[in-house]
């Protein structure tokens, strides 16, 4: 009796728990399966504001399913992928994109790190010319041992340094 | 000979161990420039695009027992400044931030308006009755869509929009009264004087 009581509670939980999930998920697919792959690829273009980089198609938010919906609802009312890309982009601006646009403002961006190591290998081709200049030029400025000199290294080699 | 032209040298080459020298001392410089800037940044802030351009079209329907007609664009183009307030009855930092806007209110220095987020209507309603209304007109925006025609991402979100409907200034987050006084009043005070806003 106990166990069926129990068991009764436990199916009703897990009843509550499968409402729970469906409600999460419910989300409106588009009817038509091309339609829905076109939607399903711009939503993984753009940022989610919410869990920032994220794309709105990773992300649980509900301002990106939200943004989910729209996105389907711009390609059913027969927008093309740019249309609908500039629809989101006129309210939260090129920062929604992943794929940041080629422009003026992002020059920096775009050319930044190439900038760097450009600066960083013409610094380093500069260093180590002159460095091999200074170790040639220390070369040819040892004068050569004088006969004196050349008696003592003698000796030393021969001896030892006198310990 | 020899000589002469290695001591007309040596004062060259100390220039130019002194700019070489200075190099890294400027990378480093710089570097701590953009990362000192960087420590007041907030990188979830996201820049506004709806700046200098006209509201978005819409029109959103009262709260249940409010008398007012809800809230729509022709009331942001009667001629009068106006702050407009995205609050949400379930946003924990509406709360901090609700005092202040009472205490704006109280001033009277601007109409402020509501704009009642992704929230249930009766919801809306008792926030108002049990914290206080500090909102000229309110519009409840049950869907979120008229929030992301403004550009909303979070809230609380606050526009500061001229007497011709134009957004003028945007902050994200709740206003504190620091902010407040360094970027809100100055610029609710620019936008009736008719100054060019910057914030």
């Amino acid at each position: 009796m106990l166990t069926i009581k129990r068991l009764g509670l436990t199916l009703a939980f897990l009843g509550i728990l499968a409402g729970l999930s469906s409600l999460a998920l419910a989300e409106r697919r588009l009817a038509d399966p091309a339609q829905e792959a076109r939607a399903v690829a711009l939503h993984k273009t753009l940022r989610c504001l919410v869990c920032q980089n994220q794309s709105i198609h990773d992300s649980n938010a509900s301002l990106a399913r939200d943004l989910r919906q729209i996105v389907r609802e711009r390609i059913e009312a027969g927008d093309s992928d740019e249309q609908v890309i500039q629809y989101i982009v006129d309210r939260y601006g090129d920062w929604v994109l992943l794929d940041p646009p080629f422009k003026l403002k992002t020059l920096a961006l775009w050319f930044g790190p190439l900038a760097v190591f450009l600066i960083g290998g013409i610094g380093m081709v500069i260093f180590l010319r002159n460095q091999g200049r200074r170790a040639a030029s220390m070369k040819n400025a040892a004068p050569p041992l004088t006969e004196e000199e050349r008696r003592q290294v003698q000796r030393i080699i021969e001896e030892g340094d006198g310990q | 000979m020899s000589e002469g032209e290695g001591m007309a040298k040596a004062p060259v080459s100390t220039l130019r161990r002194v700019v070489l020298a200075a190099i890294p001392v400027l990378i480093f410089v710089v570097l701590a420039a953009f990362l000192l800037r960087g420590l007041d940044l907030n990188p979830k802030e996201i820049p506004s695009v709806m700046i200098d351009k006209p509201v978005p079209e819409f029109s959103l329907p009262p709260l249940p027992r409010r008398d007012d007609k809800g809230l729509s664009t022709a009331d942001l183009k009667q001629g009068q400044v106006a702050l407009v307030n995205v609050f949400a009855s379930w946003c924990v930092a509406c709360r901090a931030e609700h005092p202040i806007l009472m205490d704006l209110k109280e001033r009277g220095i601007v109409a402020i308006h509501g704009m009642d987020y992704k929230d249930k209507p009766e919801d809306g309603q008792r926030w108002l009755e049990d914290l206080g209304d500090p909102y000229d007109l309110v519009g409840n925006d049950l869907s979120g869509r008229v929030g992301i025609d403004w550009g909303v991402y979070g809230v609380p979100e606050t526009f500061l929009v001229s007497g011709d409907g134009r957004i003028l200034c945007k902050q994200i987050g709740p206003i504190t009264p620091k902010i407040l006084r360094n970027k809100i009043l100055p610029a609710i005070e620019a936008a009736k004087a008719g100054r060019k806003v910057t914030c």
